[in-house]
């Protein structure tokens, strides 16, 4: 199969490019970048106006299968990714099984071999059923094919025991990606502790309990000499602990979300659940520092932590309410309105943090346009506007933080393994 | 308040107004042979400075106090979707017992007479008054309940479109009656 | 006065919503009900007809009796829902048992609910009236409105007063309605509590803020004596309570160190000899049984303004 994407402005960091040019794809590889390619193909796409990138890649998504597939599947997942320009994601273990054993990797395996749309990489769990008591088999793990290891959804509480796990991880050469909250200062917390918890009479969730534990994970990598990825950052403390780690030489990685750096606990005003997630939204400052730390490259990554919950799940009195928020969908677009829109980034540097970026520290050959490479590219109108609708919604669920919001930036086709995988409706 | 209106006749002035009140008083002090046991409660709002007025005008006939007090009828009305703006609750301000008293009930225009019907609802919830009589300055007709009033200033007649101000100088700064048009 | 303000609230949610001269309607029409109150016959038929649901997920006989009360005197029908008793048991969800006393037609839901927020979330799915009796932490507003009615009654104004707030700041609703109501009209409000029980920039609230409990009181005009929250208890979080009234206890001894007329209110039930002395409790300045007489006027003007707010026409007729 022949696709020539013509006149787009190609955007391929990787390869120091931003520059009107013809692509090729042939056989689910990238043939050929050039200016003019006047060859036949079965498809032509013409691109002119269009950014024409490498397929984005989100290394945190929920994909809820096995064991939730009311909230999403493996199948409506991949398609919402693929909606929002993403060819690779990276299905985060906390289902049901978690994804804590060779037999468990290999289900999830066989599921998205049937029913995945677009790539998906999978993260095992650190500890059995992420309980935080029994390391699993790293280098069993990253034989059947994980890529990384995560307790995500909980920090993993013993030092002795993460000490121990980051040690076998890095021999087995995993990405040990940390969700780093300290449980017993967090608690109960819903919400940002300050101002707007009070006023709501909601319990509040400290910067502390984040920026506490990035600390340690970050003492125990220096350590063990582990990589090790910062999950979802969202406050002011955590960036300048990874900058000064950086700078030691740690090997330390930093992700955030897009609506840490659109939107502060101010939106959860009204009790809205859809703006409930963990770490939550903070305050003005935090959000502030997280731009900064993007645009510095602390934070290296974007991601969505894209998070199904199903409605009886979310439209409930607010403590009870699950956490978590979808993103796939949105993500590109807020980032484009938020950190494009108001030159925090260019497009070098979005699609570095979208796809160069999460390539290089999973590992993996991704996030390029250089021929040879599998064909993985996505082709997004800049000046698109339009606004966040719930019925709009590939993703089984619809708790996102962002319905009702006017983005620019809407994502036209994906090509996945050099095939038209998405196309935007007219 | 109402959008279009015309002011299109006065139908009383300030003299009118008040030989209308003397002439009232009279009438009370005669039915009810005298201030005994008689007492005025006025309707907020302008029935109740007619009260007043009222007992002032007694007063001075035959020197004799006759109590007054106001009642807000908003709690007792039964049309409290119809009237055309916020219901504002007053306090009623009664302090005597009204119980075998006769009670002059005092307002300042008469119409469908549902005023008048809470304002006897009210009147019982306080006490068991020996008679309730009514007093008005003016009716102007188009009853839609059996009242009637035992005193009259004027009666003047209405078509279904127009209605009847009465401004009082505590109130408005002047004392008159006007039919006004309302205009849709 | 009253004239200038138009009410179309179907809910009472809390006092964080409502303008100053929306509260100070609400005070004066509770005004004309106390009058009610003082009658032989204790009842008007303004919500005669109507169907007043209390339903509580949170045990209070206090707060159920005074709404109950006021909508009898209304004339309307009372149903009371304790959750002890109802399908809520049976794990029906909050909207879903709202949309099923709306489906009887029943016209007020009185909610009181241990999460911050019920109320609100039950109003934005109803559309019959949602009055909030305590959500959580959050607001209790017609708590409020009764205070600071006893306080308007008692110095006759609410602007530029000194009223002190003493007790579990951090979990009491009863505190932050009163912080939103005295401050939109215009008093100083000073909230006194041991460190670990005033909550994160209360001050954006508009409150000052001491763990002083002599400051507090020096030059206040009323102090508002909580309860201490004991069945709300977080582990650690609590001082023991002895030493608890020893540092923040409301004396004599305190008292004659404040303002000689100083008033002493309290939300009731009053922890003799932990918030305030038995003394306190019963001396002259202390207003908390006449809290409890203005509570009824409040929740019947509450009650009858809600229900007016549906059935307001934008006519004009005589």
């Amino acid at each position: 199969m022949k696709i020539l994407i013509k006149n787009g402005r190609v955007v391929d960091p990787a390869n120091d490019l931003d520059d009107i040019r013809d692509i090729l794809v042939e056989d689910a590889r990238i043939a050929k970048v050039a200016k003019d390619i006047t060859v036949a193909a079965d498809e032509t796409i013409d691109a002119s106006g269009k950014i024409v990138t490498p397929g984005l890649i989100d290394m945190h998504v929920h994909l809820r299968e096995p064991g939730r597939e009311d909230k999403e599947t493996v199948l409506t997942g991949t398609r919402a990714a693929l909606k929002g320009g993403f060819t690779t994601i990276l299905a985060m273990p906390n289902t049901q099984p978690a994804i804590d054993s060779i037999e468990n990797v290999k289900l999830l395996k066989d599921i998205i071999k049937e029913t995945a749309c677009a790539n998906v990489l999978i993260s095992a769990a650190i500890t059995r059923s992420r309980m935080g008591e029994e390391i699993t088999d790293a280098a069993k793990l990253k034989k059947e094919g994980a890529v990384a290891v995560s307790d995500d959804g909980s920090s993993v509480e013993s030092r002795e025991l993460f000490l121990k796990a980051m040690k076998k991880a890095k021999e087995a050469r995993l990405l040990v990606i940390c969700h780093s909250e300290d449980k017993a200062i967090s608690a109960s917390g819903v919400i940002n502790l300050g101002a707007v918890s009070t006023r709501l009479g909601l319990r509040g969730i400290s910067n502390e309990s984040e920026y506490k534990r990035v600390q340690r994970d970050i003492q125990l990598a220096e350590r063990t000499k582990c990589p090790i990825h910062i999950a979802h950052v969202s406050c002011a403390e955590s960036v300048e602990i990874i900058a000064k780690a950086k700078k030691k030489g740690v090997k330390v990685s930093a992700e955030t979300c897009p609506h840490y750096f659109t939107l502060t606990e101010e939106a959860v005003r009204g009790y809205d659940t859809n703006m409930k997630m963990n770490p939550p939204l903070r305050s003005r400052k935090d959000k502030d520092a997280i731009i900064q730390g993007l645009k510095k490259g602390v934070i290296d990554v974007i991601s969505s932590d894209h998070a199904p919950h199903t409605v009886s799940e979310k439209e409930i009195e607010f403590d009870r309410a699950e956490f978590g928020v979808t993103g796939l969908e949105t993500e590109l677009a807020v980032s484009v309105t938020e950190l494009i829109g108001k030159g925090v980034l260019d497009w070098s540097g979005l699609v570095a943090r979208m796809s160069v970026n999460p390539s290089r520290i999973l590992g993996i050959d991704k996030g390029s346009l250089t021929p040879g490479k599998a064909a993985d590219i996505a082709i997004i109108d800049p000046d698109k506007e339009w606004t966040v609708e719930k019925g709009g919604f590939v993703s089984k669920s619809k708790n996102s933080p962002f319905i009702g919001m006017k983005l620019k930036g809407l994502v036209e086709y994906t090509i996945c393994a050099g095939k038209i995988a998405y196309k935007a409706k007219p | 308040m109402f959008s279009l209106m015309k002011e299109k006749a006065k139908v009383l002035d300030k003299d009118a107004i008040t030989r209308a009140i003397v002439r009232i008083s009279h009438e009370i002090l005669e039915r009810n042979k005298g201030t005994e046991s008689l007492c005025l409660v006025g309707i907020r709002t302008r029935g109740v400075y007619l009260a007043n007025r009222i007992a002032q005008s007694i007063k001075k006939i035959e020197d004799k106090e006759a109590a007054v007090g106001s009642l807000d009828i908003t709690l007792y009305r039964d049309d409290l979707t119809l009237i055309a703006s916020q219901p504002v609750v007053h306090k009623t301000e009664i302090g005597f017992d009204i119980t075998d008293k006769n009670v002059v009930l005092v307002d300042d225009v008469l119409y469908s007479g549902r005023t008048i019907r809470a304002a006897l609802d009210a009147l019982i919830d306080l006490g068991r008054p020996k008679s309730i009589q009514l007093a008005v300055l003016i009716d102007r007709g188009h009853r839609e309940l059996p009242i009637r009033p035992d005193y009259i200033g004027k009666n003047i007649p209405t078509a279904k479109n127009e209605t009847v101000e009465v401004r009082l100088t505590e109130m408005d700064g002047q004392d008159e009656a006007v039919i006004v048009e309302k205009n849709e | 006065m009253s004239e200038a303000v138009i009410w179309n609230k179907k809910d009472l949610l809390g006092l964080e919503y409502l303008t100053r001269e929306e509260i100070e309607f609400i005070l004066n029409t509770a005004d004309s009900f106390k009058e009610v109150t003082t009658r032989e016959i204790k009842k008007v038929p303004a919500l005669r007809g109507k169907t007043v649901v209390n339903l509580f997920y949170e045990p209070s006989t206090r707060t159920r009796i005074s709404f109950e009360l006021a909508a009898k005197r209304l004339s309307a029908d009372v149903i009371n829902i304790s959750t002890e008793t109802s399908s809520v048991k049976k794990g029906e969800t909050l909207i879903d048992t709202g949309k099923n006393i709306e489906a009887l037609k029943a016209d007020i839901i009185v909610i009181r609910h241990s999460y911050s927020g019920a109320a609100m979330m039950l109003a934005k799915s109803l559309g019959i009236s949602v009055v909030n009796a305590g959500d959580g932490w959050h607001e209790h507003p017609t708590q409020a409105l009764l205070d600071i009615f006893t306080l308007r009654e008692k110095l006759g104004r609410i602007e530029g007063l000194n009223v002190s707030i003493v007790g579990d700041i951090a979990h009491s609703r009863v505190a932050r309605s009163n912080i939103w109501g005295l401050t939109k009209l215009g008093a100083k409000v000073t909230v006194c509590a041991p460190r670990m029980l005033i909550p994160p920039g209360i001050e954006e609230m508009g409150a000052a803020v001491t763990s002083n409990i002599d400051e507090a009181l020096k030059n206040a005009d009323a102090v508002n004596v909580l309860r201490m929250q004991f069945e709300r208890d977080e582990q650690n979080a609590f001082p023991k309570q002895m030493e608890y009234f020893k540092k923040f206890g409301i004396t004599e001894e305190r008292l004659a160190k404040a303002k000689k007329n100083i008033i002493v209110m309290h939300p009731g039930p009053i922890n003799r000899g932990i918030e305030m002395s038995s003394e306190v409790a019963d001396c002259p300045q202390s207003v908390i049984l006449e809290q409890v007489t203005n509570g009824i006027a409040v929740r019947m003007a509450v009650l009858f303004l809600v229900s007016q707010a549906h059935d307001i026409k934008n006519e004009n007729t005589d």
